[in-house]
């Protein structure tokens, strides 16, 4: 018996739901078969621990509203990138970046001004040194036609060895080869605490940056121009629009996106830098991106997933004594299923009518 | 908006899956509980550094009877202090971590939680940080360092005899993580050790700026035994060292643990730092209403410092009887690893020296620690101080890199 794989048209609301909602079953069942079969702990307990590990406590939210700020932070910066067909997979070197100049800021200024001006000046160096970050693939993709996708993954190498350097020509104590928190007595350069909670203003300036990005990439002429660019750049430039110029202005955006992740996570976070700062967030926001179709409303509830997933994982190896691995597996297989099921509601599999007419 | 929808709804699905089952945790802090005691790693027991730590928590905490919990993979970034928090409001009332990156959130969380008791393995800030329930603590780890050394000194001198190489020709080397004391103290220690039983002894170190690096910490053990070197031993915390002896042929001191099923023809001796009397007798301390140290050293006496089994096969005849000799003179104080007289700087005996003690942003000299003729290790604060460069020892590279 054959098959073959035909495109289908678009399915009826109540089927494409259909569709996702069987998927995160057949997910979970399968997670659930394969959490029996290698460890022997009741499946239905282990999802529990996944929901305490996200919910559990009201710190435990805040920490799940933190996570979901910066990784849809940093999902929202390749957004218009990737609308445009622009592969920038460059997020974790040019956030990098944006996280250094904000240390670099901390360490130098901080008994230099005061904090409100001291944060403005860093907002400005971190978002500057994401963009030129980002400007540089995108200046020889625009003049020379380079591969961007090499280009920009190439700069993330770049990004973590200069900061292995500094990290390690600044440590605190000397050769140990970490900063450790910058200005641990005056907070200079601090994100304030807002009511009580630390993360309240991470979450505050993503919301706004949310909202701004959909009105942008849907309502403003720039938006439009990257949809035409990414669609086609013979049409776009048929129409009279400037490619280089939307290509550079656009990546300048993408790259400023990333250097206010970095901001957040130095300033408003860790309060230091390292190799790991951004923990493989710039990958994972591709992911994010793509799976909410580049719509950044529907990217809160895809990072929301992916956190929570992360942080019910996490809560899983403590409880159960699993090693994390075992929660990547589970997360991973879920995944799986969800992009899987994107897979089936735009095509369908169609058995072969005639036999034996293809070898 | 569809898919919107539908993902809310696949949540949903997720939740209510998992409200079927009362979680465990949830019980609340009843008075009858037992005390709950939690441990926060950087890696897990993939590194034979953590492993250390997580293996020492499980005996102690079954030992005193306390509930253990232990998180894993947690980074020196504000992970660590949500962790520390994380396990408060799950009832712990002493933590720990391992990692000496996790120090500044351990004590931020400190501040934030004034009844709660936070103890950091290898930190160097609690004795001026001024925060009653914060602790540091570390073992004299150089003196087993010292023993190690013993057993490499002999084993070097057994090549000599069997004519493999001069005397003169005797040489270590030594993979090292990183530039800074407690990577300084334990060369020279392990150094020092050697060259108490095998005076013609040198030793090159290398490092690799990192503490796991796998194939990183295996190409320098290499490039040591490619330029001439008879014995390797190393401070990181992978099998890339003992391993790379066993493909060479190169007996080799390791650390943390012993590494004789990996390495059966070539590993001597470990040294490692027991952590479970330091974790019993912080919780004893809590349980009975006692202070805890704001830094404590573990020694050989309180059994904090112990060395794994020696293997025979591959280990000079009589190293047991003579570690055991040059133990018990340690112990009572007879002999001192650092005694000014069994090294120089740049050809001259250190009759002064002051340390950075009080760690401070700019590392100023505050303490003096040369005193009755050795170098006061770990006396003044727990975690080492001793940073000399001393004559015997030279860098393959730029020690900066």
């Amino acid at each position: 018996m054959r098959f073959h794989i035909v495109k289908r048209d678009q399915l009826v609301w109540w089927k494409s739901w259909g569709v996702r909602i069987l998927s995160v079953i057949v997910g979970l069942l399968v997670s659930a078969l394969v959490t029996v079969v290698l460890t022997g702990d009741n499946p239905i307990q282990v999802f529990a621990t996944m929901v305490d590990g996200a919910f559990g406590t009201e710190r435990r939210l805040w920490t799940l509203g933190q996570g979901i700020a910066i990784l849809l932070c940093i999902s929202l910066a390749v957004t218009p990138a990737f609308k445009m067909r622009f592969w920038n997979i460059g997020a974790e070197g040019q956030a990098l970046m944006g996280g250094f100049a904000a240390a670099t800021c901390m360490l130098f200024l901080g008994d230099k001004m005061p904090t409100g001006i001291l944060l403005c000046v860093i907002a400005v160096s971190s978002i500057l040194a994401g963009a030129i970050w980002a400007l540089i693939p995108a200046y020889f993709k625009a003049r020379f036609g380079t591969n961007e996708t090499l280009f920009t993954l190439m700069m993330n190498y770049i990004a973590i060895q200069i900061i292995s350097f500094f990290v390690y020509k600044w440590s605190n104590p000397v050769g140990s080869g970490k900063i450790g928190v910058i200005n641990p007595d005056t907070r200079a350069g601090w994100f304030p605490i807002i009511a009580g909670k630390t993360y309240l203003l991470n979450i505050l300036i993503v919301a706004v940056l949310t909202i701004a990005m959909f009105i942008y990439l849907k309502y403003s002429k720039h938006g439009y121009e990257i949809a035409v660019v990414g669609e086609s750049e013979n049409t776009a430039r048929y129409i009279g629009i400037d490619v280089k110029r939307v290509i550079l202005r656009t990546m300048f955006l993408s790259g400023a996106l990333c250097g206010i992740t970095g901001f957040l996570l130095v300033c408003g976070t860790d309060h230091t830098i390292t190799r790991e700062t951004i923990a493989g967030r710039g990958f994972t926001a591709i992911m994010v991106s793509w799976l909410a179709k580049f719509n950044p409303i529907f990217m809160i509830i895809t990072s929301f997933l992916l956190v929570f997933f992360e942080k019910g994982a996490t809560q899983i190896s403590t409880q159960f004594g699993l090693n994390d691995s075992f929660s990547e597996i589970i997360t991973g297989i879920i995944i799986f299923f969800i992009i899987g099921s994107e897979f089936f509601l735009n095509y369908k599999l169609k058995r072969d009518e005639k036999k034996g007419v293809a070898k | 908006m569809k898919r919107l929808i539908s993902l809310v709804l696949a949540l949903t699905m997720v939740l209510t899956f998992a409200a079927c089952k009362k979680d465990p945790t949830q019980n609340g802090g009843k008075d009858d509980e037992k005390m709950k005691v939690g441990l926060i790693c950087l890696h897990d027991e993939n590194s034979t550094y953590d492993k250390n730590f997580i293996d020492a928590f499980k005996v102690a905490c079954a030992e005193a009877d306390v509930e253990a919990v232990i998180v894993t993979n947690k980074a020196e970034s504000g992970e660590c202090k949500e962790a520390a928090l994380d396990l408060v409001d799950q009832g712990c009332t002493l933590i720990f971590a391992d990692s000496f990156g996790h120090e500044p959130y351990m004590l931020e969380a400190a501040k934030e939680c004034p009844d709660v008791h936070f103890c950091h393995a290898t930190g160097t800030n609690a004795h001026t940080a001024n925060q009653p329930n914060f602790h540091n603590a570390f073992a004299a780890i150089y003196e087993g360092r010292y023993l190690a050394g013993i057993a490499a000194g002999m084993k070097l001198n057994e090549m000599i005899e069997a004519g493999k190489f001069k005397a003169s020709e005797a040489k270590m080397g030594y993979v090292g993580a990183y530039t800074y004391a407690e990577v300084i103290s334990g060369y020279t220690s392990f150094y020092l050790g050697a060259k108490s039983v095998c005076p013609t002894v040198t030793m090159e170190v290398k490092f690799t700026g990192s503490w796991y690096n796998e194939t990183l910490e295996k190409e320098v053990a290499q490039a040591l035994i490619g330029r001439g070197c008879k014995l390797i031993s190393q401070h990181a915390d992978s099998m890339g060292a003992p391993t790379a002896c066993e493909d060479a042929g190169v007996p080799n001191v390791s650390y943390n643990g012993s590494t004789l099923t990996a390495c059966p023809n070539t590993f001597i001796v470990s040294s490692r730092i027991d952590w479970a009397p330091y974790y019993l007798y912080c919780i004893n301390a809590l349980k009975n209403g006692e202070k805890i140290d704001t830094d404590w050293t573990g020694t050989l006496e309180t059994g904090s410092v112990v060395l794994t089994e020696i293997n025979e096969k591959v280990a000079a005849k009589g190293t047991v009887e003579k570690i055991d000799a040059v133990k018990a003179d340690l112990k009572a104080g007879k002999i001192h690893v650092f005694a000014t007289d069994a090294f120089t700087v740049k050809g001259k005996k250190l009759t002064s020296y002051m340390a950075d003690i009080d760690s401070d942003p700019n590392y100023t000299p505050d303490t003096e620690v040369i005193k009755d003729g050795y170098f006061q290790e770990s006396v003044y604060r727990s975690a080492p101080a001793f940073d000399l460069q001393i004559d015997g020892i030279t860098f393959v590279g730029d020690p900066k890199f």
